[in-house]
């Protein structure tokens, strides 16, 4: 069923395919700024100065490396396998979309760029793209669902703080999908003076490449550190997986590694019914959304599912292109856990280590909590701690009544 | 092959299919023909048209709450293709709806209803191999739309893949209507002129008589789409066929552009 859209030629290995899935599905008048792009971006990698200045700004503005913190408290009261939580909760602004924002943001600089505008789910892109553009003196437009802007509305706050022009998405589902829609309207229109920020693993080649890269120092760091404090790889590493940008950065360099598992975790919602979750592994179908061939949570006449999920980051009915390859190569596993789940996880986590993570990287907690006790005390797992849960304080509130 | 512009300037009218019915479409289509539409572009409605603008976003919604469905659309494609022979028909959706129905599927059940072409917006030629080896396997036009943003190697490109007429975006934007034909459309279309001898027609914005004059100066067809839709959206089911049919007349005769 995957082979509904090919490449031209089957034997070219193009760039911004993984498998059969990726590629740029875009109107025309976008095409040339993909090119630019990818262009860009080729030029920016190959430069020193360009690796040096973000390597300066993650270390000195956002604070890597992060801990690879052992969660002894949490491994104890479990019982089996060794936890380690990789602290991306602990970067500047609260999560691990700063190390894009700051790459892509260092890019639209270098490109003339005046004008930059993004999408945003839980709101943690979209801080840390304002975050970005203060530090870049460059102007910011975030688009956001109506729905996530009342159920972030922290982080609404902090972006208007920081500058930003935040817009509301009152069409579809008013959540991710649609600030999408929205943010890519707006391109389409400002084309020639705008960088579209995207914030996630998504979308027309090249973001689905060049947003894994500037996460890619999430496994490298897991990689040495696990290797300084145990001496050999992990069993599994655990991630998220809304749009799939912390879980590809978590997973990368791994890829090689056969004997360590990743495990990818959807947001199981309210349901298993078609508009109750964003798990799309467990009942999407390959199809073309925003740009890049996936998996897609859809009727059976190709229209874009509704989905649900308590957190915002992870309410979207597409995958990253590359997850998608992962799952169908077996190279990656993908499991789902429920609102109930990743409520239950926040609780835990904060109360046996003092960590309150956002709750997208809760359903990553989520399943080490079910899977750790099925382990060895030989075997290790690393869960990537993607945002803290600051933001969700008033969603925690109200579902656990504090 | 029925697309041809006899009439200068040749008119493409955009339906967003099912909105308001698909008796409704059907009948606006005819209409819209006997007025002296020379194409039409049955729009296939989806939950999440990203180069649209809010006219044809309402007109999908309407659509799809009315659970009009690819193969509905195809339908009232037959129908128009039995009453009227000599009009040009064009499929005119986002990727996803057909790959759903299945590539193969949708172009041998396109080619049987009598449709002359397909327009997919977010299918550009880079990605078309497959695509391409099935509309020309049962003999549908593949358009493409070429945009001013396109350099000239990506315009030879669309011009050595598209069948039928190349659509020209006469501006970077999604649909919608605007004031004044942009200056960018007679730039791309004298560029794509030195890669396709197929007519030309610009769209995006056009919404007007006196649009339309301007875009006969330099292009074969205007493309009217959102102005139409938002016509269809403020008639009844009843009165929207005739309200098209008064509306496409206006916009060729002379007078009506001096007179602005």
């Amino acid at each position: 069923m995957a082979s509904i859209i090919l490449p031209a030629s089957p034997s070219e290995s193009r760039p911004g395919r993984f498998g059969v899935y990726g590629g740029r599905y875009v109107p025309e008048t976008l095409v040339a700024a993909l090119d630019e792009l990818e262009h860009a971006y080729a030029e920016a990698r190959a430069d020193a100065a360009f690796e040096a200045e973000l390597n300066t700004l993650l270390t000195d503005y956002a604070g890597r490396p992060t801990p690879l913190y052992f969660a002894k408290r949490l491994t104890e009261s479990l019982g089996g396998a060794k936890i380690y939580l990789k602290r991306e909760d602990l970067l500047h602004t609260g999560a691990h979309k700063i190390n894009n924002a700051l790459g892509q943001g260092l890019l639209a600089k270098r490109m003339g760029k005046k004008r930059v505008i993004a999408e945003t789910g839980a709101g943690q892109h979209g801080v840390a793209t304002a975050t970005v553009c203060a530090l870049l003196n460059l102007e910011c437009v975030v688009y956001m669902g109506d729905v996530d802007m009342e159920r972030q509305e922290l982080n609404v706050k902090r972006m208007k703080l920081l500058g930003a022009e935040v817009r509301g998405v009152s069409s579809g589902s008013k959540t991710l999908k649609d600030a999408i829609s929205e943010a890519m309207r707006d391109w389409v229109t400002n084309v020639r003076t705008t960088y579209y920020l995207l914030g996630s693993a998504l979308g027309a080649h090249p973001y689905p490449t060049m947003v894994r890269d500037f996460h890619r120092c999430i496994s490298r760091e897991i990689k040495s550190q696990i290797l300084e404090k145990e001496g050999r790889l992990p069993t599994a590493v655990v991630a998220c997986v809304g749009g799939g940008s912390n879980a590809i950065g978590a997973f990368y360099e791994f890829l090689n590694d056969r004997e360590v598992r990743l495990i990818g975790v959807e947001a199981g919602g309210r349901g298993t019914a078609l508009g109750e979750h964003a798990a799309r592994f467990q009942g999407g179908a390959p199809g073309v959304l925003q740009g890049t061939f996936s998996y897609v949570l859809q009727d059976e006449d190709g229209q874009i599912a509704l989905t649900h999920s308590v957190s915002a980051g992870l309410d979207y009915a597409s995958i990253g292109p590359e997850h998608a390859m992962l799952h169908d190569t077996g190279r990656a596993e993908y499991v789902s856990q429920d609102d109930a789940a990743a409520l239950d996880a926040v609780v835990r986590l904060a109360r046996t280590e003092g960590i309150l993570p956002a709750l997208e990287s809760a359903h990553a907690v989520a399943e080490a909590i079910r899977i750790a006790p099925t382990f060895s005390a030989r075997d290790i797992l690393v869960v990537n701690v993607s945002g803290r849960g600051d933001k969700d304080m008033g969603i925690l509130a109200r579902e656990l009544k504090l | 092959m029925p697309i041809r512009f006899d009439r200068k300037p040749g008119l493409v009218v955009y339906l967003t299919a099912g909105d308001p019915s698909l008796d409704a479409t059907r009948a606006i289509a005819l209409a819209a023909i006997d007025a002296g539409a020379d194409v039409i572009e049955l729009g296939v409605p989806f939950s999440d048209p990203l180069g649209d603008g809010p006219v044809i976003q309402r007109a999908m919604e309407r659509a799809l709450a009315h659970g009009t469905r690819l193969k509905d659309v195809l339908g009232i494609a037959r129908d128009i293709r039995a009453a009227r022979r000599a009009a040009g028909l064009v499929i005119f959706s986002y990727l996803n709806p057909i790959l759903r129905y299945g590539l193969k599927r949708f172009a041998d059940d396109a080619k049987a209803a009598g449709v002359d072409g397909v327009l997919a917006t977010d299918m550009i030629v880079e990605e078309a191999g497959e695509y391409l080896a099935e509309m020309s396997r049962v003999g549908l036009a593949p358009i493409f739309l070429a945009a001013p943003t396109s350099p000239d190697a990506r315009l030879e490109a669309i011009a050595t893949h598209t069948k039928g007429f190349v659509y020209a975006i006469s501006r970077t934007g999604i649909t919608g209507t605007q004031a004044a034909v942009a200056g960018d459309a007679a730039a791309l279309v004298a560029r794509i002129r030195r890669w396709s001898r197929l007519p030309v027609a610009v769209g995006f914005g056009i919404s007007n008589a006196e649009h339309v004059a301007q875009v006969a100066e330099f292009a074969d067809a205007a493309v009217i789409g959102s102005a139409i839709v938002e016509l269809i959206e403020r008639a009844t089911p009843e009165t929207a066929p005739d309200a098209v049919a008064r509306f496409i007349k206006g916009l060729r005769l002379p007078h009506a552009a001096l007179a602005r």
